[in-house]
């Protein structure tokens, strides 16, 4: 069983549409022991970053999701409050990376809303997955590129559209909202 | 580098596609499932579906419909018509839309804006502004194009943007339908004015539209419905077309 982290950020349904379309039971749900027994645990979420990481800590979830080993999968501002901080009501996050999370600043539209290309690709989370494939980002924050970024991408300046460390992963795009190559993305996690 | 979007659009009366001119005379255009699977597997970029009955029968949009849409595709889609209030557009999220788009009931009720843009992000909503040119002015217009308002579309997009829109939805009434081009004009003066993204609609009726709509004005988005729906311009072949132009497309 995958279980999608429920908190309160907008379009989970999404991914459990995508996992669903996979092949994949899934079950979204805030209960600490459902996620821990969980296979893999999908930490997705559309929304601000101080009142989602009040949410998860109110509930205990900040202790549950840094102590898994299972794999798990952060997405969005998932990825994002799986880093050390955010300048997003500057809020201090789980720690899981070491990243920072900052605001896009620069002449731009923001958000970056859109299609982008992936670059310098590696991890097995990109099995069968082209260098300059376009995925889908809608997002004003990113997290810095450094040792944990499994790939990046390129808006006002490079950042890391995917970051790794050990058994945890985040995308800053979204793979259910990334047509084919999205789904490629999530099968590659689901089969860890 | 972000793409450019080609976005198709879906008008949704009594469950079925339809497609007018100039804001009238309706025709039939097909199952939406089924056109928004096709249009998935040609490459659009986004879907919008708008339920263009809501708010003149008052009658909410068909959650059951959004249901179906949302399992059975993988791009990001939005929703509008008929979204009066939060509890609308909780609805509309939980059925699995990505974004909303409101209308009539931002004029009336700006707030709605923030309220939206409060609880689910900027990133959620959409503000569509019908607009049409009077005595070389561009003039909002609401309820599918029905009532005029005094408010000036320029205004009224830097005022919705201010209050947290996330990107802006453009039709110009002058052009929807006719197959004549984009409304440069006015997708130019808007784009410059405001920094969130801002899609064009209305006109759409040659490949060479979209050339000029991004070679010409900062739309990051195109969008259309008969063109598509009759498949005029399959959107694999746009797709190719702009990108030998050097556009950057996905």
């Amino acid at each position: 069983m995958i279980a999608i982290v429920k908190y309160n950020a907008g379009n989970i349904r999404s991914v459990q549409n995508a996992l669903t379309r996979l092949g994949y039971a899934s079950v979204v749900t805030d209960n600490p022991a459902l996620i821990q027994a969980a296979d893999k645990v999908i930490f997705p979420g559309v929304g601000e970053a101080s009142s989602a990481m009040k949410y998860i800590s109110e509930r205990g979830l900040d202790e549950v999701i840094k102590q898994l080993n299972q794999p798990v999968l952060g997405i969005c501002l998932g990825l994002q409050l799986m880093c050390f901080s955010s300048e997003e009501g500057e809020t201090k996050c789980l720690g899981i990376f070491d990243n920072e999370v900052q605001k896009f600043r620069g002449n731009a539209l923001i958000p970056q809303m859109g299609w982008n290309e992936l670059t310098d690709l590696k991890s097995d989370l990109f099995v069968d997955v082209k260098q300059f494939s376009d995925v889908y980002f809608v997002h004003s924050y990113f997290a810095n590129v450094n040792e944990n970024t499994i790939a990046t991408c390129n808006y006002i300046q490079t950042f890391s559209a995917a970051i790794q460390k050990n058994n945890f992963y985040a995308t800053q795009f979204h793979p259910e909202k990334s047509a084919g190559i999205g789904e490629q993305i999530l099968l590659n996690f689901l089969q860890l | 580098m972000l793409k450019r979007r080609i976005i198709p659009c879906l008008d949704i009366q009594n469950g079925r596609t339809v497609k007018g001119i100039n804001f009238e005379e309706i025709r039939d255009a097909g199952d939406p499932v089924e056109l928004a699977k096709k249009y998935v597997k040609d490459g659009a970029d986004e879907l919008v579906f708008l339920d263009i009955t809501a708010t003149v029968e008052k009658r909410k949009t068909l959650l059951e419909l959004v249901e179906k849409i949302a399992a059975e595709i993988n791009i990001p889609f939005t929703v509008g018509g008929g979204i009066n209030n939060i509890e609308d557009v909780t609805r509309l999220i939980a059925a699995g839309a990505d974004k909303v788009s409101i209308n009539s009931s931002a004029v009336k009720r700006p707030e709605l804006i923030s309220e939206i843009a409060n609880q689910f992000g900027s990133q959620c909503v959409v503000v569509a502004i019908d607009t049409k040119k009077v005595d070389d002015t561009w003039y909002v217009y609401t309820h599918g194009g029905r009532t005029a308002t005094e408010l000036k579309t320029i205004d009224w997009a830097r005022q919705a943007v201010e209050l947290g829109a996330g990107e802006i939805l453009l039709t110009s009434m002058n052009n929807d339908g006719t197959k004549s081009g984009f409304a440069l004009d006015v997708t130019r003066e808007v784009s410059n004015a405001i920094n969130v993204p801002v899609i064009a609609s209305g006109g759409a009726g040659r490949k060479e539209d979209f050339d000029t709509l991004f070679q010409t004005t900062k739309a990051t988005g195109g969008l259309a419905a008969s063109i598509f729906h009759y498949n005029e311009i399959p959107i694999t072949e746009l797709k190719t077309y702009l990108k030998t132009l050097k556009i950057p497309i996905r």
